[in-house]
């Protein structure tokens, strides 16, 4: 499938850059014409996939994170990649309420990011890190010019 | 991201505005904190008609307030919450533990 648009970000792990990486991910949707709910959607889905790489892949360190977004045709895909400490069970992390990092989190990030997207995929090796790949269909709107 | 507390008798009304994420979380846990510690109230709202983003850390802060409160059998209502904001709580299953609502009180 031939790549319409495509950008890459490499940015730190610090919770300041939670709101900003959501927000240019969904700046860059825009082109797509997508409705409020469909940015909504991707909003979330990448906050948790970028916030995971903060508390859970970088846990006591800082490390970075590697964002890269293509279009084609009417296609969203997100893939969110860190070099942290890695999943052990797959399976058993996307259960939802799964959480290793005790009270205040829900151990739904991913399954969040299950039902808001389109699809999802998880690659992990414990000790070399994550890589998320987000995709969403943006639905074509009648009446909506898109080149 | 902020927030903003009164108290009036038995009831505690926290209502947030903003973003809620993991980096916002963590300012707003303690806050609301502060306020159950010196107020100990029966009930705690917390409003979000001002929220306009909020992601798993948001129902996280929901029920990290609920197991506290519900130690000294205090109870929490969610109110406020559009429709985007709502779709998150949902999956949580929180509705079981807490009421939501999307009315504005
Ligand atoms: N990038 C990652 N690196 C290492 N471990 C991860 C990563 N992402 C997720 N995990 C593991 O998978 C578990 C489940 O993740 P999920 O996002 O569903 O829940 P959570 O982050 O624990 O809580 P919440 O997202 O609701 O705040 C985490 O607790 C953590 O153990
Ligand atoms: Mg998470």
């Amino acid at each position: 499938m031939k790549t319409d648009n495509k950008f890459s970000m490499t940015v730190l792990s610090r919770s300041t850059n939670e709101s900003f990486i959501r927000s240019v991910v969904a700046t860059f949707a825009a082109q797509l014409d997508p409705t409020v709910e469909e940015i909504s959607d991707i909003k979330t889905a990448v906050s948790e996939a970028v916030t995971n790489c903060i508390v859970h892949a970088y846990k006591d360190s800082i490390g970075k994170i590697y964002i890269t977004c293509e279009i084609s045709n009417n296609l969203l895909t997100v893939k969110i990649r860190d070099k942290g400490v890695g999943i052990e069970n797959i399976t058993k992390a996307m259960e939802p309420l799964y959480t290793t990092a005790g009270d205040e989190r829900a151990g739904l990030g991913f399954a969040v990011m299950q039902s808001f997207m389109d699809g999802i995929k998880v690659r992990s090796k414990l000790g070399s890190g994550t890589t998320v790949v987000l995709r969403k269909n943006i639905s074509v709107r009648y009446g909506t010019a898109r080149e | 991201m902020s927030v903003e507390i009164s108290v009036k008798g038995e009831v505690l009304t926290a209502r947030l505005a903003g973003e809620i994420d993991h980096h916002t979380a963590v300012g707003l846990r303690k806050e609301i904190d502060t306020a159950i510690d010196l107020n100990l109230p029966s009930l705690l709202v917390l409003d979000f008609e001002k929220v306009n983003f909020m992601d798993s850390s948001g129902i996280g802060l929901v029920m990290g307030r609920y197991k506290k409160i519900s130690r000294t059998k205090g109870e929490v209502y969610v109110c406020g919450m559009s429709q985007n904001i709502f779709k998150v709580m949902k999956l949580s299953g929180l509705e079981s533990i807490v009421k939501l609502d999307k009315k504005i009180v």
